[in-house]
């Protein structure tokens, strides 16, 4: 055991690298954004008012939180439902990935609702069925209890629970296909959050195929997530994957690449064919129609990218059209959640985040990804533990 | 009226496809009909005709409805005498539950409009709201419970009349405040605080029907000084407060709203989900099913001896199948 002395003096011998430095201020003001939120109240630490109950914490933390987490059922789908056995170096972090990401969606719902303590009151108190808040909340709950069944597996491995780990590795199936449902429910429910405020969106993004978009854009999102942390992890996590994660990568993302770009031409055309159905082209001409284009842009481009990048085997390609295709899933649910909500109203009444949204923000991604590294470092997830035989 | 076309054509659109690849259209009782599932509220239901053209902006409601709910509202920020509130567009906020503004039409004398909860006959925010917080009263208030709110403020979102408001520096009980057109009064056999305070009768409470055919009355009897539109009939499926005035309502900044109510709007996904539920372990048990047996063959195929494809995708790999091959389900070998 170390000294607390000691202890200290290893935290604080730490704080040599400039990540480390950042690291350390975000996660500090982060603690000070805590005190202030919990002490004082939401309005202490953010812009929101009586037209905009939803901010930052929710278009950017839980919007895009739960479309970039969607790896989880995809890569479940095309490894357990499917078959495809090579995406198994790929399922554990998109797995860990998804739960932690959806575990730090909840802890930012503790910050955004008022009674966070009464956060479970739709699942266990009052059931508001018509809703469909309570179809993503309902979804989201029994999600989080499906994926922390199949992570289990891992820290089983690592801390050598057999037992346990043998009777969640039987219930994986069962548990993979009850997760895929879920997802598809409350991804698509989170769209329908705004299917019923036609007067208050911009009409480019409103449609009642806003379920039917967010879905969608989900799988692609999903799949390019996947790739892209897969190339961050293999520039900071090198050093924990085993030669055949290394090896396979490569393989997978080419896969993976070539999906998205299905799906990412099909969300194109959803999105193109939703537009004319609800005759919005004259709505084009405008800078809310530039934004829309540029969304456009960011499917179109990161999909042929995608397309020629698989076909002539250039792995750098993908990478980038992974990176640009996140890009542009996070611009079109911020654009939904802050952009065109309340479009209509006069400049001086609309919201832009404050600091303090900003700041914790910035301290629930700092977490996740040191949870993300802490895990990949003593788990097995980016590599095979060496008891276990590969499952497949 | 083009942004009301369009609405209406959404509603055709969405009640042709509702929600998810239309499976949902076989499944919903009444979606093939695309009949309107409109309530028309409890014949009984009471509410509140506003009328703009008697409204002297004199802010007695504003008063009245402070006096009867000074359990939950501080006192007037500025007294009712003082016009200067005029200034400003005001909205409901967790400290009144009511506000009059005051707004000028071109070519008009200043026109008053008072603003509160429209308590809806089919209400955005009780549809919202995942607890049950806010519910849709036969008598015609909607309520709110605040042993039930979570602090979501879907509500907030979804409601069209931008009503509902929220304290949102109140760190341990932050709620929801709205309007209550006096429920606990009304129980009393007493009228709501804001019309009984109201000297120039631009405030009527009665039923909702019986307001209704009072507000054409005076439209009729009164030609010219009225815009020929009861603000509130059919908006968002009706509502239980009604509005006349002597000029478009769009210029008293009442905000322009579909007439479908909002249930109607989130019923055909709710409906899909079921679909979805019921749907998808079929699509993927079957799917698991091939896969396996896929497998299965691939196994014996090699056991025999035939020749599989094999290898890693990786960089190196030479065979010139296109990865994406695998997505047929080629569940043997590694891609």
């Amino acid at each position: 055991m170390l000294k607390p002395a000691e202890l200290l003096k290893n935290t604080l011998g730490l704080l040599k690298t400039p990540g480390n430095i950042i690291t350390a201020v975000i996660l500090l003001c982060g603690a000070v954004a805590t005190v202030v939120r919990f002490g004082w109240g939401i309005g202490a630490v953010t812009n929101l008012d009586d037209y905009y109950p939803w901010g930052l914490w929710i278009g950017f933390d839980l919007l895009c939180g739960v479309a970039l987490a969607a790896g989880g059922f995809t890569l479940a789908a095309g490894y357990y439902i499917f078959g495809f056995t090579n995406l198994r170096a790929m399922w554990r972090p998109a797995l860990t990935t998804a739960f932690f990401g959806y575990a730090f969606v909840i802890a930012d719902l503790l910050y955004d609702v008022g009674q966070p303590w009464r956060l479970p009151y739709p699942v266990f108190v009052s059931q508001g069925t018509t809703s469909l808040l309570f179809a993503v909340g309902v979804c989201e709950f029994f999600y989080l209890c499906v994926m922390a069944l199949l992570w289990f597996v891992i820290p089983c491995e690592w801390l050598g629970w057999k037992k346990l780990r043998a009777m969640l590795v039987k219930i994986t199936l069962p548990l993979a296909a009850l997760g895929i449902i879920l997802s598809t429910m409350h991804q698509a429910s989170l769209g329908g959050l705004y299917v019923m405020v036609p007067s208050k969106m911009h009409p480019l993004w409103y449609s009642s195929w806003l379920p039917v978009y967010f879905f969608v854009s989900s799988l692609y999102a999903g799949l390019s997530m996947v790739i892209f942390e897969g190339t961050l992890a293999h520039a900071g996590l090198h050093k924990y994957m085993d030669e055949n994660h290394v090896k396979s990568f490569d393989g997978v993302s080419l896969c993976l690449g070539r999906g998205a770009a299905l799906i990412m031409m099909g969300y194109f055309v959803i999105k193109i064919g939703g537009l004319t159905l609800d005759n919005g082209w004259r709505n084009i001409f405008s800078g809310y129609g530039l934004l829309w284009l540029l969304e456009m842009a960011l499917v179109l481009v990161p999909a042929f990218m995608f397309a020629v990048g698989v076909r002539e085997r250039r792995y750098g390609l993908i990478r980038a059209a992974a990176g640009l295709s996140v890009l542009g899933v996070m611009l079109n649910r911020m654009d939904v959640c802050l952009v065109a909500y309340n479009y209509n109203l006069p400049t001086h009444l609309k919201y832009f985040p404050s600091v303090g949204e900003i700041t914790l923000s910035l301290f629930m991604l700092v977490g996740l990804v040191t949870v993300y590294r802490f895990v990949c470092a003593k788990m097995p997830v980016l590599r095979d533990h060496p008891d276990y035989k590969p499952e497949a | 009226m083009r942004k009301q076309g369009r609405i209406a054509m959404r509603r055709r659109q969405f009640l042709k496809i509702l929600g998810l690849g239309g499976v949902a259209g076989v499944t919903l009782p009444g979606a093939a009909g695309a009949a309107r599932f409109t309530h028309d509220g409890s014949p009984d239901a009471v509410g509140v005709l506003h009328d703009s053209v008697r409204c002297i902006g004199c802010r007695k409601c504003e008063e009245g409805c402070q006096k009867v709910n000074a359990d939950m509202l501080p006192p007037l920020e500025k007294p009712a005498e003082d016009v200067s509130v005029f200034e400003q567009t005001r909205r409901p906020t967790f400290k009144a539950y009511t506000v009059v503004n005051r707004y000028a039409p071109q070519g008009h004398a200043p026109v008053f409009r008072k603003l509160q909860c429209n308590h809806c006959q089919e209400p955005a925010c009780a549809s919202a709201c995942f607890v049950k917080a806010l519910v849709k009263t036969e008598a015609g208030p909607v309520v709110y419970n605040p042993k039930l709110c979570v602090g979501c403020r879907y509500c907030m979102m979804a409601c069209p009349f931008y009503v509902p408001a929220y304290d949102y520096h109140n760190a341990w009980n932050p709620l929801v405040y709205k309007c209550t057109m006096c429920a606990p009064r009304l129980k009393q056999g007493l009228r709501p605080g804001c019309v009984e305070a109201c000297p120039k009768e631009a405030l009527v409470f009665g039923k909702r029907s019986e307001l209704l055919r009072l507000a054409r009355q005076r439209i009729l009897d009164n030609p010219g000084m009225y815009e020929d539109h009861i603000y509130g009939e059919h908006e968002m499926g009706g509502t239980n407060w009604l509005y006349l005035s002597p000029v478009p309502h769009a210029e008293l900044g009442q905000p322009e709203v579909p007439d479908v109510a909002a249930p109607e709007l989130t019923r055909g996904m709710l409906g899909s989900l079921a679909v979805i539920a019921g749907v998808w372990p079929v699509i993927l048990g079957g799917a698991y099913s091939m896969s396996k047996h896929y497998k299965k063959l691939v196994e014996e195929a090699r056991r025999k001896g035939a020749q599989q494809p094999e290898g890693q995708c990786a960089a190196s790999d030479d065979h010139k199948a296109p990865c994406g091959s695998s997505d047929k389900g080629q569940g043997g070998g590694q891609c």
